[in-house]
């Protein structure tokens, strides 16, 4: 059952690791993908964990879950994306205005 | 740049922590999987994660299908990208969008329709319509003007639609919300799955088409 906990931590990996380029970087694009990476992390994590029980089909729910949060990301991404382009045109920048850096 | 030093150790650490949380979760407890396999029949599918999705927890989509329309009413009140980049496809690129677009429509109705009792269902078909969506946006194609009005409007409310009528109609006749009566299960399930699959793939398309069809030419 062990493959199970490693599945696991590599989402818990990803998402860390997304959470770092979340925080590292400024341009809107890489936070984008930066989040995107981190949801995939959380679905990792949730599928590997419902299929722990040994013998019985793997928990359904969790499943669910990451079959509706997958098509939330998407549609969360698209208006991300619209975000920046809007944003993208008003100040000609990709990245959000840093005041403390001026 | 000294908080940069500080970003490491803390990520370190939330790894470390994460993990630790993972790995202490106690072995499954019996409940929750046990009540799913002893109701099976009563969902009308044999497949667990549909059955899971449109019956048991039939709220949860409900409200997700909501979410779905919100975010497009959101990428629409923002406006149009008026000068939306027009890029005419190259020769092989126009050919393989004519080519993958029907197949991937086959393979979205054969996902919807397996989902009862196989890995499939209605958020895959719909993820595939909206790639192909998506697919024919990127090769230049646009929305005729005949379809960008009420035909769409009604495409994209389909899905949510549908879903808040069986309730209603369940509630008036069964006295509860969404609660389907085992003999015609299946059929409801069907039904709302189909309507959801075509509410899905289009609103996903037209999300990333990023303006109101029709309105982006003004």
């Amino acid at each position: 059952m062990s493959y199970v906990y490693l599945y696991a931590l590599l989402g818990v990996g990803l998402f860390v690791l997304g959470l770092n380029a979340l925080i590292v970087h400024a341009h809107l694009m890489r936070k984008i993908l930066a989040v995107n990476v981190m949801s995939t992390g959380v679905f990792l994590v949730l599928v590997a964990l419902s299929s722990r029980n040994e013998g019985i089909l793997p928990d359904p729910v969790p499943h669910a879950m990451v079959i509706t949060g997958i098509v939330v990301s998407v549609s969360a991404t698209a208006l991300a994306l619209i975000l920046m382009l809007k944003l993208n045109r008003a100040t000609g920048k990709n990245e959000l205005p840093d005041r403390s850096r001026d | 740049m000294d908080r940069n030093y500080w970003l490491l150790p803390l990520l370190l650490m939330l790894f470390v922590g994460l993990g630790y949380a993972v790995l202490s979760i106690p072995e499954p407890v019996e409940g929750l999987p046990k009540m799913l396999v002893d109701n099976m029949e009563l969902g009308g599918v044999s497949n667990p994660v549909t059955a899971v999705l449109l019956n048991f927890r039939g709220y949860d989509t409900l409200l997700e299908m909501g979410v779905l329309l919100v975010a497009l009413l959101g990428v629409w009140s923002l406006g149009g990208m008026p000068d939306y980049h027009e890029s005419s496809p190259g020769l092989v690129l126009d050919i393989m969008s004519r080519q993958l677009v029907p197949v991937l429509i086959i393979v979205a109705g054969y996902l919807l329709w397996v989902g009862a009792d196989a890995p499939g269902g209605a958020f895959q078909a719909g993820a595939l319509l909206g790639a192909a969506g998506v697919l024919l946006l990127l090769c230049g194609w646009r929305i005729g003007n005949k379809c960008s009005g009420l035909v769409l409007r009604i495409l994209i409310v389909l899905g949510l639609g549908m879903f808040v009528m069986a309730g209603t109609g369940l509630l008036l006749i069964e006295g509860e919300f969404l609660q389907y009566p085992p003999p015609v299960a299946s059929e409801l399930i069907l039904i709302i799955e189909a309507a959801a699959t075509l509410s899905i793939g289009t609103t996903l398309a037209a999300m990333f088409l990023g303006s109101r069809p029709g309105e982006a030419d003004k």
